[in-house]
Protein backbone atom coordinates (compact mmCIF):
# COMPACT_ATOMS: atom_id res chain seq x y z
CA UNK A 1 0.00 0.00 0.00
CA UNK A 2 1.50 3.32 -1.03
CA UNK A 3 0.93 7.06 -0.13
CA UNK A 4 -1.89 8.04 -2.60
CA UNK A 5 -3.99 4.76 -1.90
CA UNK A 6 -3.98 5.97 1.84
CA UNK A 7 -4.59 9.53 0.57
CA UNK A 8 -7.47 7.90 -2.05
CA UNK A 9 -9.17 5.64 0.44
CA UNK A 10 -9.28 8.89 3.26
CA UNK A 11 -10.62 10.92 0.17
CA UNK A 12 -13.47 8.69 -0.38
CA UNK A 13 -14.61 7.68 2.75
CA UNK A 14 -15.07 11.35 3.32
CA UNK A 15 -15.75 12.99 -0.19
CA UNK A 16 -19.41 11.17 -1.12
CA UNK A 17 -20.74 12.50 2.47
CA UNK A 18 -19.74 15.75 2.27
CA UNK A 19 -20.93 15.81 -0.99
CA UNK A 20 -24.05 14.45 0.01
CA UNK A 21 -24.22 16.82 2.91
CA UNK A 22 -23.99 19.85 0.04
CA UNK A 23 -26.26 18.54 -1.91
CA UNK A 24 -28.51 18.34 0.60
CA UNK A 25 -27.90 21.96 1.71
CA UNK A 26 -27.47 23.76 -1.09
CA UNK A 27 -29.93 21.96 -3.31
CA UNK A 28 -27.80 22.11 -5.85
CA UNK A 29 -25.83 18.98 -7.38
CA UNK A 30 -23.47 20.97 -9.50
CA UNK A 31 -22.59 23.43 -7.36
CA UNK A 32 -22.43 21.42 -4.26
CA UNK A 33 -20.25 18.87 -6.40
CA UNK A 34 -17.93 21.26 -7.67
CA UNK A 35 -16.46 22.41 -3.78
CA UNK A 36 -16.08 18.98 -2.85
CA UNK A 37 -14.05 18.61 -6.37
CA UNK A 38 -12.23 21.75 -5.52
CA UNK A 39 -11.63 20.60 -1.75
CA UNK A 40 -10.65 17.54 -2.98
CA UNK A 41 -8.50 18.64 -5.71
CA UNK A 42 -6.53 21.03 -2.62
CA UNK A 43 -6.05 17.99 -0.19
CA UNK A 44 -4.49 15.68 -2.74
CA UNK A 45 -1.52 18.78 -3.28
CA UNK A 46 -1.57 19.49 0.85
CA UNK A 47 -1.94 16.56 2.43
CA UNK A 48 0.99 14.32 1.05
CA UNK A 49 3.18 17.38 2.21
CA UNK A 50 1.65 18.15 5.40
CA UNK A 51 0.27 15.08 6.62
CA UNK A 52 -3.39 13.89 6.48
CA UNK A 53 -5.49 16.52 9.16
CA UNK A 54 -6.72 14.71 12.58
CA UNK A 55 -10.00 15.05 10.94
CA UNK A 56 -10.18 15.00 6.88
CA UNK A 57 -13.85 15.44 6.76
CA UNK A 58 -13.64 18.60 8.68
CA UNK A 59 -11.12 19.91 6.94
CA UNK A 60 -12.62 19.19 3.49
CA UNK A 61 -15.66 20.79 4.40
CA UNK A 62 -13.53 23.82 5.88
CA UNK A 63 -11.95 24.11 2.57
CA UNK A 64 -15.33 23.55 0.88
CA UNK A 65 -17.09 26.14 2.48
CA UNK A 66 -14.36 28.96 2.31
CA UNK A 67 -14.17 27.90 -1.10
CA UNK A 68 -18.36 28.24 -1.83
CA UNK A 69 -18.26 31.77 0.38
CA UNK A 70 -15.28 32.79 -2.25
CA UNK A 71 -16.73 31.87 -5.29
CA UNK A 72 -20.69 31.39 -4.93
CA UNK A 73 -21.02 35.06 -4.95
CA UNK A 74 -23.67 35.57 -6.96
CA UNK A 75 -25.74 32.98 -5.13
CA UNK A 76 -26.32 35.10 -2.50
CA UNK A 77 -28.67 32.23 -0.40
CA UNK A 78 -26.15 29.72 -1.33
CA UNK A 79 -23.28 31.44 0.71
CA UNK A 80 -25.55 32.33 3.66
CA UNK A 81 -26.95 28.34 4.29
CA UNK A 82 -22.84 28.05 3.44
CA UNK A 83 -22.49 30.28 5.91
CA UNK A 84 -24.61 28.98 8.74
CA UNK A 85 -23.84 25.28 8.14
CA UNK A 86 -21.39 23.76 10.72
CA UNK A 87 -20.29 19.82 10.69
CA UNK A 88 -22.49 18.57 13.30
CA UNK A 89 -21.46 17.06 15.85
CA UNK A 90 -23.34 13.70 15.41
CA UNK A 91 -22.58 12.01 11.87
CA UNK A 92 -25.27 12.88 9.61
CA UNK A 93 -27.13 10.69 8.19
CA UNK A 94 -26.28 8.79 5.32
CA UNK A 95 -26.84 11.21 2.11
CA UNK A 96 -24.66 9.15 -0.57
CA UNK A 97 -27.34 6.56 -0.91
CA UNK A 98 -29.33 9.34 -2.58
CA UNK A 99 -26.04 10.46 -4.40
CA UNK A 100 -25.72 7.28 -6.25
CA UNK A 101 -29.34 7.23 -7.30
CA UNK A 102 -28.88 10.62 -8.93
CA UNK A 103 -25.26 9.88 -10.27
CA UNK A 104 -27.28 5.95 -11.66
CA UNK A 105 -30.55 7.77 -12.64
CA UNK A 106 -31.66 6.06 -15.98
CA UNK A 107 -31.77 9.08 -17.32
CA UNK A 108 -27.92 9.65 -18.18
CA UNK A 109 -25.86 7.77 -20.83
CA UNK A 110 -23.90 5.06 -19.22
CA UNK A 111 -20.39 6.61 -19.35
CA UNK A 112 -21.82 9.76 -17.41
CA UNK A 113 -23.30 7.00 -14.90
CA UNK A 114 -19.91 5.66 -14.79
CA UNK A 115 -17.94 9.00 -14.64
CA UNK A 116 -20.29 11.03 -12.03
CA UNK A 117 -20.49 8.02 -10.01
CA UNK A 118 -16.60 7.71 -9.44
CA UNK A 119 -16.13 11.40 -9.01
CA UNK A 120 -19.24 12.16 -6.83
CA UNK A 121 -19.57 9.36 -4.69
CA UNK A 122 -16.02 8.22 -4.52
CA UNK A 123 -14.51 11.63 -4.82
CA UNK A 124 -12.06 10.64 -7.35
CA UNK A 125 -10.60 13.68 -9.54
CA UNK A 126 -11.30 14.42 -12.94
CA UNK A 127 -7.84 13.36 -14.03
CA UNK A 128 -7.84 9.95 -12.04
CA UNK A 129 -11.29 9.07 -13.51
CA UNK A 130 -9.85 9.98 -17.22
CA UNK A 131 -6.58 7.75 -16.14
CA UNK A 132 -8.60 4.90 -14.92
CA UNK A 133 -10.95 4.89 -17.80
CA UNK A 134 -7.99 5.18 -20.29
CA UNK A 135 -9.79 8.18 -21.36
CA UNK A 136 -8.88 11.61 -22.22
CA UNK A 137 -9.26 14.10 -19.27
CA UNK A 138 -11.55 16.39 -21.32
CA UNK A 139 -13.60 13.84 -22.75
CA UNK A 140 -14.48 13.24 -19.12
CA UNK A 141 -14.19 16.31 -17.89
CA UNK A 142 -16.61 16.83 -20.24
CA UNK A 143 -18.90 14.26 -19.95
CA UNK A 144 -19.42 14.77 -16.20
CA UNK A 145 -20.20 19.13 -16.96
CA UNK A 146 -22.81 18.10 -19.44
CA UNK A 147 -24.26 15.31 -17.05
CA UNK A 148 -24.39 18.04 -14.23
CA UNK A 149 -26.03 19.81 -16.65
CA UNK A 150 -28.74 17.38 -17.61
CA UNK A 151 -29.11 17.11 -13.88
CA UNK A 152 -30.60 20.32 -12.72
CA UNK A 153 -32.20 20.82 -16.06
CA UNK A 154 -34.20 18.16 -16.65
CA UNK A 155 -34.76 17.44 -12.70
CA UNK A 156 -33.52 14.41 -12.05
CA UNK A 157 -34.32 14.23 -8.11
CA UNK A 158 -31.69 13.64 -5.77
CA UNK A 159 -34.09 11.39 -3.37
CA UNK A 160 -34.17 7.35 -3.39
CA UNK A 161 -36.45 6.10 -5.39
CA UNK A 162 -39.94 4.85 -4.48
CA UNK A 163 -40.46 1.19 -3.60
CA UNK A 164 -41.74 0.33 -6.24
CA UNK A 165 -39.17 2.23 -8.60
CA UNK A 166 -36.11 0.89 -6.28
CA UNK A 167 -35.75 -2.68 -8.08
CA UNK A 168 -35.21 -1.04 -11.48
CA UNK A 169 -33.18 1.71 -10.30
CA UNK A 170 -31.20 -0.51 -8.17
CA UNK A 171 -30.16 -3.05 -10.99
CA UNK A 172 -29.34 0.55 -13.00
CA UNK A 173 -26.63 1.27 -9.91
CA UNK A 174 -25.27 -2.47 -9.77
CA UNK A 175 -24.72 -2.30 -13.46
CA UNK A 176 -22.29 0.71 -13.32
CA UNK A 177 -20.79 -0.73 -10.15
CA UNK A 178 -20.15 -4.04 -12.12
CA UNK A 179 -18.85 -2.19 -15.31
CA UNK A 180 -15.66 -1.07 -13.05
CA UNK A 181 -15.51 -3.66 -11.49
CA UNK A 182 -14.81 -4.95 -14.58
CA UNK A 183 -13.18 -2.28 -15.97
CA UNK A 184 -10.53 -2.89 -13.36
CA UNK A 185 -10.48 -6.39 -13.69
CA UNK A 186 -9.64 -6.69 -17.08
CA UNK A 187 -6.74 -3.87 -16.86
CA UNK A 188 -5.39 -4.52 -13.76
CA UNK A 189 -1.95 -5.84 -14.96
CA UNK A 190 1.69 -5.08 -13.42
CA UNK A 191 2.07 -2.02 -15.79
CA UNK A 192 -0.97 -0.57 -15.02
CA UNK A 193 -0.22 -1.36 -11.21
CA UNK A 194 0.33 2.30 -10.44
CA UNK A 195 -3.19 3.69 -11.51
CA UNK A 196 -6.19 3.68 -9.91
CA UNK A 197 -7.39 0.44 -9.26
CA UNK A 198 -11.09 0.58 -9.84
CA UNK A 199 -11.51 -2.82 -8.93
CA UNK A 200 -11.48 -1.44 -4.77
CA UNK A 201 -13.97 1.17 -5.61
CA UNK A 202 -16.32 -1.17 -7.06
CA UNK A 203 -16.16 -3.40 -3.97
CA UNK A 204 -16.14 -0.09 -2.04
CA UNK A 205 -19.16 1.03 -3.59
CA UNK A 206 -21.16 -2.33 -3.50
CA UNK A 207 -19.93 -2.77 0.35
CA UNK A 208 -21.35 0.92 1.20
CA UNK A 209 -24.60 0.04 -0.74
CA UNK A 210 -25.00 -3.17 1.06
CA UNK A 211 -24.63 -1.47 4.46
CA UNK A 212 -27.23 0.77 3.27
CA UNK A 213 -29.77 -1.42 1.95
CA UNK A 214 -28.50 -5.09 3.51
CA UNK A 215 -31.90 -6.63 2.67
CA UNK A 216 -31.11 -6.66 -1.41
CA UNK A 217 -30.17 -10.03 -1.70
CA UNK A 218 -28.34 -8.65 -5.42
CA UNK A 219 -26.35 -6.76 -3.96
CA UNK A 220 -25.08 -9.15 -1.47
CA UNK A 221 -24.51 -10.96 -4.49
CA UNK A 222 -22.45 -8.62 -5.95
CA UNK A 223 -20.41 -7.87 -3.30
CA UNK A 224 -19.73 -11.67 -2.98
CA UNK A 225 -19.04 -12.10 -6.19
CA UNK A 226 -16.48 -8.89 -6.14
CA UNK A 227 -14.95 -10.34 -2.86
CA UNK A 228 -14.41 -13.77 -4.14
CA UNK A 229 -12.76 -12.53 -7.42
CA UNK A 230 -10.25 -10.00 -5.34
CA UNK A 231 -9.67 -13.32 -3.19
CA UNK A 232 -7.43 -14.80 -5.96
CA UNK A 233 -6.00 -11.34 -6.88
CA UNK A 234 -2.24 -12.52 -5.35
CA UNK A 235 -2.11 -16.04 -7.89
CA UNK A 236 -3.64 -13.86 -10.85
CA UNK A 237 0.04 -12.69 -12.58
CA UNK A 238 3.59 -13.98 -12.59
CA UNK A 239 6.16 -11.72 -11.06
CA UNK A 240 7.13 -10.27 -14.22
CA UNK A 241 3.45 -9.30 -14.83
CA UNK A 242 2.05 -11.92 -16.83
CA UNK A 243 -1.79 -13.28 -16.48
CA UNK A 244 -2.24 -16.99 -15.11
CA UNK A 245 -5.37 -18.29 -16.20
CA UNK A 246 -7.57 -20.09 -13.48
CA UNK A 247 -6.40 -23.66 -14.29
CA UNK A 248 -2.81 -22.69 -13.54
CA UNK A 249 -3.39 -20.38 -11.03
CA UNK A 250 -1.36 -21.91 -7.26
CA UNK A 251 -4.74 -22.26 -5.32
CA UNK A 252 -2.56 -21.43 -1.83
CA UNK A 253 -2.01 -18.54 -2.67
CA UNK A 254 -5.60 -17.33 -2.66
CA UNK A 255 -6.91 -16.06 0.41
CA UNK A 256 -9.05 -18.63 1.37
CA UNK A 257 -10.58 -16.34 4.76
CA UNK A 258 -11.90 -13.88 2.28
CA UNK A 259 -13.36 -16.86 0.15
CA UNK A 260 -15.17 -18.38 3.09
CA UNK A 261 -16.07 -15.11 4.34
CA UNK A 262 -17.88 -14.30 0.34
CA UNK A 263 -19.45 -17.58 0.55
CA UNK A 264 -20.71 -17.25 3.96
CA UNK A 265 -22.43 -14.04 2.93
CA UNK A 266 -23.86 -15.71 -0.47
CA UNK A 267 -25.33 -18.75 1.64
CA UNK A 268 -26.82 -16.43 4.41
CA UNK A 269 -28.12 -14.54 1.24
CA UNK A 270 -29.91 -17.63 -0.33
CA UNK A 271 -31.25 -18.84 2.78
CA UNK A 272 -33.18 -15.35 3.21
CA UNK A 273 -34.51 -15.17 -0.35
CA UNK A 274 -35.69 -17.16 -2.93
CA UNK A 275 -34.56 -17.31 -6.63
CA UNK A 276 -31.42 -16.03 -6.78
CA UNK A 277 -30.77 -13.18 -9.07
CA UNK A 278 -27.69 -13.04 -11.91
CA UNK A 279 -25.01 -11.19 -9.46
CA UNK A 280 -26.18 -14.13 -6.78
CA UNK A 281 -25.69 -17.27 -9.66
CA UNK A 282 -22.79 -15.24 -10.79
CA UNK A 283 -20.94 -15.40 -7.34
CA UNK A 284 -22.22 -19.10 -6.64
CA UNK A 285 -20.28 -19.70 -9.76
CA UNK A 286 -17.15 -18.12 -8.37
CA UNK A 287 -17.59 -20.12 -5.17
CA UNK A 288 -17.87 -23.34 -6.99
CA UNK A 289 -14.51 -22.41 -8.21
CA UNK A 290 -12.97 -20.89 -5.34
CA UNK A 291 -13.64 -23.63 -3.39
CA UNK A 292 -12.33 -26.88 -5.83
CA UNK A 293 -9.28 -27.84 -4.06
CA UNK A 294 -7.58 -28.27 -7.98
CA UNK A 295 -9.17 -27.36 -11.53
CA UNK A 296 -9.89 -30.66 -11.95
CA UNK A 297 -11.88 -31.09 -9.21
CA UNK A 298 -14.19 -28.50 -9.82
CA UNK A 299 -17.67 -29.40 -9.60
CA UNK A 300 -19.00 -28.92 -13.22
CA UNK A 301 -22.16 -30.37 -13.25
CA UNK A 302 -23.03 -28.05 -10.39
CA UNK A 303 -21.48 -25.01 -12.70
CA UNK A 304 -23.24 -25.85 -15.29
CA UNK A 305 -26.49 -25.92 -13.42
CA UNK A 306 -25.98 -22.24 -12.28
CA UNK A 307 -25.14 -20.90 -15.97
CA UNK A 308 -28.49 -22.08 -17.03
CA UNK A 309 -30.38 -20.73 -14.45
CA UNK A 310 -27.98 -17.24 -14.99
CA UNK A 311 -29.04 -17.92 -18.70
CA UNK A 312 -32.71 -18.32 -17.80
CA UNK A 313 -32.90 -14.86 -16.25
CA UNK A 314 -30.09 -12.89 -19.12
CA UNK A 315 -29.38 -15.00 -21.95
CA UNK A 316 -26.40 -13.54 -23.27
CA UNK A 317 -23.51 -15.13 -26.04
CA UNK A 318 -21.31 -14.31 -23.68
CA UNK A 319 -22.87 -16.03 -20.81
CA UNK A 320 -23.21 -18.95 -23.04
CA UNK A 321 -19.59 -18.96 -24.10
CA UNK A 322 -18.46 -19.62 -20.71
CA UNK A 323 -20.89 -21.68 -19.74
CA UNK A 324 -19.37 -23.76 -23.03
CA UNK A 325 -16.35 -24.36 -21.21
CA UNK A 326 -18.34 -25.73 -18.26
CA UNK A 327 -19.91 -27.97 -21.17
CA UNK A 328 -16.32 -29.17 -22.23
CA UNK A 329 -15.78 -30.87 -18.98
CA UNK A 330 -18.82 -32.39 -18.19
CA UNK A 331 -19.85 -33.43 -22.10
CA UNK A 332 -16.03 -32.98 -23.79
CA UNK A 333 -14.60 -30.75 -26.36
CA UNK A 334 -16.66 -31.71 -29.17
CA UNK A 335 -19.86 -30.89 -27.77
CA UNK A 336 -18.72 -27.94 -26.71
CA UNK A 337 -16.99 -26.77 -29.69
CA UNK A 338 -20.09 -27.29 -31.59
CA UNK A 339 -22.42 -24.89 -28.97
CA UNK A 340 -19.61 -22.33 -28.85
CA UNK A 341 -19.91 -22.29 -33.04
CA UNK A 342 -23.92 -21.47 -32.57
CA UNK A 343 -22.70 -18.01 -30.83
CA UNK A 344 -22.03 -14.74 -33.05
CA UNK A 345 -19.21 -13.65 -31.08
CA UNK A 346 -16.78 -12.66 -33.28
CA UNK A 347 -15.67 -9.53 -32.49
CA UNK A 348 -14.79 -10.80 -28.68
CA UNK A 349 -11.50 -12.26 -28.02
CA UNK A 350 -12.55 -14.56 -25.85
CA UNK A 351 -14.47 -16.60 -28.35
CA UNK A 352 -11.47 -17.50 -30.34
CA UNK A 353 -9.10 -18.52 -27.27
CA UNK A 354 -11.66 -20.63 -26.05
CA UNK A 355 -12.61 -21.94 -29.51
CA UNK A 356 -8.58 -22.54 -29.94
CA UNK A 357 -8.71 -24.57 -26.92
CA UNK A 358 -11.49 -26.66 -27.64
CA UNK A 359 -9.53 -27.46 -30.81
CA UNK A 360 -6.29 -28.08 -29.30
CA UNK A 361 -7.83 -30.48 -27.11
CA UNK A 362 -9.87 -32.38 -29.99
CA UNK A 363 -6.47 -32.23 -31.83
CA UNK A 364 -6.98 -29.61 -34.66
CA UNK A 365 -3.64 -28.26 -33.84
CA UNK A 366 -4.24 -25.83 -37.43
CA UNK A 367 -7.44 -24.53 -36.66
CA UNK A 368 -6.30 -23.64 -33.38
CA UNK A 369 -3.24 -21.96 -34.40
CA UNK A 370 -5.93 -19.98 -36.67
CA UNK A 371 -8.12 -19.17 -33.53
CA UNK A 372 -5.68 -18.04 -31.74
CA UNK A 373 -4.81 -15.38 -34.45
CA UNK A 374 -7.70 -14.33 -34.48
CA UNK A 375 -8.45 -13.41 -31.00
CA UNK A 376 -4.90 -11.95 -30.50
CA UNK A 377 -5.73 -9.48 -33.36
CA UNK A 378 -9.41 -8.42 -31.38
CA UNK A 379 -7.47 -7.80 -27.85
CA UNK A 380 -6.47 -4.43 -25.89
CA UNK A 381 -5.74 -5.39 -23.53
CA UNK A 382 -1.93 -6.24 -23.01
CA UNK A 383 -2.12 -9.20 -20.51
CA UNK A 384 -4.59 -11.14 -22.21
CA UNK A 385 -1.99 -10.61 -25.60
CA UNK A 386 0.93 -11.62 -24.11
CA UNK A 387 -1.03 -14.77 -23.43
CA UNK A 388 -2.49 -15.11 -26.19
CA UNK A 389 1.51 -14.85 -27.99
CA UNK A 390 2.52 -17.02 -25.72
CA UNK A 391 0.43 -19.59 -26.95
CA UNK A 392 0.82 -18.90 -30.54
CA UNK A 393 4.74 -19.57 -29.61
CA UNK A 394 4.10 -22.89 -29.07
CA UNK B 1 -41.62 21.43 -13.27
CA UNK B 2 -43.08 21.56 -16.46
CA UNK B 3 -42.04 19.18 -19.30
CA UNK B 4 -43.67 18.68 -22.42
CA UNK B 5 -44.31 15.12 -23.57
CA UNK B 6 -44.03 14.67 -27.10
CA UNK B 7 -45.72 11.29 -28.21
CA UNK B 8 -44.12 9.96 -31.31
CA UNK B 9 -45.31 6.92 -33.35
CA UNK B 10 -43.63 4.19 -35.02
CA UNK B 11 -44.33 3.12 -38.96
CA UNK B 12 -45.50 -0.33 -37.09
CA UNK B 13 -47.78 1.32 -34.06
CA UNK B 14 -49.73 3.31 -37.75
CA UNK B 15 -50.40 0.44 -39.41
CA UNK B 16 -51.60 -1.69 -36.14
CA UNK B 17 -53.60 0.80 -35.65
CA UNK B 18 -55.29 1.43 -39.03
CA UNK B 19 -55.97 -2.58 -38.97
CA UNK B 20 -58.13 -1.83 -36.04
CA UNK B 21 -61.92 -2.43 -36.41
CA UNK B 22 -64.06 0.94 -35.02
CA UNK B 23 -64.41 -1.15 -31.74
CA UNK B 24 -61.34 -2.00 -31.02
CA UNK B 25 -60.43 1.64 -32.24
CA UNK B 26 -62.95 3.39 -29.37
CA UNK B 27 -61.62 1.07 -26.84
CA UNK B 28 -58.14 2.34 -27.61
CA UNK B 29 -59.39 6.17 -27.83
CA UNK B 30 -61.04 5.66 -24.43
CA UNK B 31 -57.88 4.23 -22.81
CA UNK B 32 -56.48 7.45 -23.77
CA UNK B 33 -58.77 9.48 -22.42
CA UNK B 34 -58.71 7.87 -19.16
CA UNK B 35 -55.40 7.99 -18.74
CA UNK B 36 -55.75 11.88 -19.24
CA UNK B 37 -58.51 11.51 -16.68
CA UNK B 38 -56.07 9.71 -13.99
CA UNK B 39 -53.34 12.48 -14.55
CA UNK B 40 -55.69 15.63 -14.83
CA UNK B 41 -54.27 17.10 -11.99
CA UNK B 42 -50.77 16.96 -13.40
CA UNK B 43 -51.65 18.52 -17.08
CA UNK B 44 -51.29 21.78 -17.54
CA UNK B 45 -52.07 22.14 -20.57
CA UNK B 46 -53.42 19.06 -22.45
CA UNK B 47 -52.03 19.71 -25.76
CA UNK B 48 -52.76 18.18 -28.96
CA UNK B 49 -53.02 15.38 -31.33
CA UNK B 50 -51.80 15.73 -34.77
CA UNK B 51 -52.65 14.92 -38.07
CA UNK B 52 -51.01 12.10 -39.90
CA UNK B 53 -47.37 12.75 -41.11
CA UNK B 54 -48.35 12.91 -45.04
CA UNK B 55 -50.22 15.77 -43.91
CA UNK B 56 -47.03 18.06 -42.60
CA UNK B 57 -45.18 20.75 -44.30
CA UNK B 58 -41.77 21.63 -44.01
CA UNK B 59 -40.28 25.20 -44.38
CA UNK B 60 -36.90 25.97 -44.33
CA UNK B 61 -35.97 29.51 -43.58
CA UNK B 62 -32.14 29.95 -45.36
CA UNK B 63 -30.48 33.27 -45.60
CA UNK B 64 -33.90 34.56 -46.71
CA UNK B 65 -34.99 32.24 -48.93
CA UNK B 66 -38.33 29.95 -48.07
CA UNK B 67 -37.99 26.21 -49.00
CA UNK B 68 -41.05 24.35 -48.62
CA UNK B 69 -40.94 20.91 -48.79
CA UNK B 70 -43.75 18.18 -48.37
CA UNK B 71 -43.78 15.87 -45.13
CA UNK B 72 -41.64 16.16 -41.65
CA UNK B 73 -39.00 17.64 -40.78
CA UNK B 74 -37.02 14.12 -40.56
CA UNK B 75 -37.87 11.60 -42.96
CA UNK B 76 -37.78 8.80 -39.83
CA UNK B 77 -39.54 5.64 -39.23
CA UNK B 78 -40.88 7.45 -35.79
CA UNK B 79 -42.60 10.62 -35.30
CA UNK B 80 -44.70 12.75 -33.09
CA UNK B 81 -47.80 12.64 -33.34
CA UNK B 82 -49.17 14.46 -30.60
CA UNK B 83 -47.50 16.60 -27.16
CA UNK B 84 -48.96 17.59 -23.75
CA UNK B 85 -47.45 19.76 -21.28
CA UNK B 86 -47.71 18.46 -17.79
CA UNK B 87 -46.59 19.84 -14.04
CA UNK B 88 -44.65 17.60 -11.75
CA UNK B 89 -42.46 17.53 -8.69
CA UNK B 90 -39.69 16.04 -11.24
CA UNK B 91 -37.83 14.05 -13.85
CA UNK B 92 -39.11 10.79 -11.92
CA UNK B 93 -42.59 12.11 -11.54
CA UNK B 94 -42.78 12.32 -15.19
CA UNK B 95 -41.54 9.29 -15.66
CA UNK B 96 -43.95 7.36 -13.17
CA UNK B 97 -46.54 9.11 -15.48
CA UNK B 98 -45.65 8.12 -18.26
CA UNK B 99 -45.52 4.39 -17.51
CA UNK B 100 -48.85 3.73 -17.61
CA UNK B 101 -49.16 5.72 -21.12
CA UNK B 102 -51.58 3.18 -23.37
CA UNK B 103 -51.02 4.52 -26.90
CA UNK B 104 -47.73 5.24 -29.06
CA UNK B 105 -44.46 3.30 -27.88
CA UNK B 106 -42.59 5.93 -27.55
CA UNK B 107 -42.05 9.72 -25.80
CA UNK B 108 -40.10 12.06 -25.44
CA UNK B 109 -39.82 14.11 -22.22
CA UNK B 110 -38.42 17.55 -22.30
CA UNK B 111 -37.95 20.29 -19.65
CA UNK B 112 -39.90 23.32 -20.79
CA UNK B 113 -37.60 26.09 -20.89
CA UNK B 114 -38.12 29.06 -18.53
CA UNK B 115 -37.89 32.35 -20.38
Amino acid sequence: MNTDDELARVVRDHAGRLAGSLVSLLGDFSAAEDLVQDAVEIALKRWPVEGVPDRPDAWLFTVAKRRGLDVLRRQQNYRSKLAAFEPPVQPPPDDRLRLIFTCCHPALAREAQVALTLRVVCGLTTAQIAAALLASESAVAQRITRAKRKITDAGIPYRIPRDDELPERLTEVLTVIYLLFNEGYLSSTAERAHSRDLVDDAEWLTALLHGLLPNEPEVAGLLALIRLHRARTAARFTPAGDLILLEDQDRTLWDHAAIAEATALLTRTAHRHHAPGPYQLQAAIAACHSEAPTWSETDWPQILVLYDMLLTLQPSPVTCLHRSIAVSYVEGSAVALAELDQLALDSYPLFHATRAQFLRELGRNAEARQADELAAERTANPAQLDLLRERLAH
Amino acid sequence: MKYVLMFIETEEFAKEFEAKGPAEREEAYRRVYQWFDDHRDKISDRGQKLQGRETATTVRLDGGALMTTDGPFIEGKEVVSGFTEIDVEDLDEALRMVRTWPACPVIEIRPVAEM
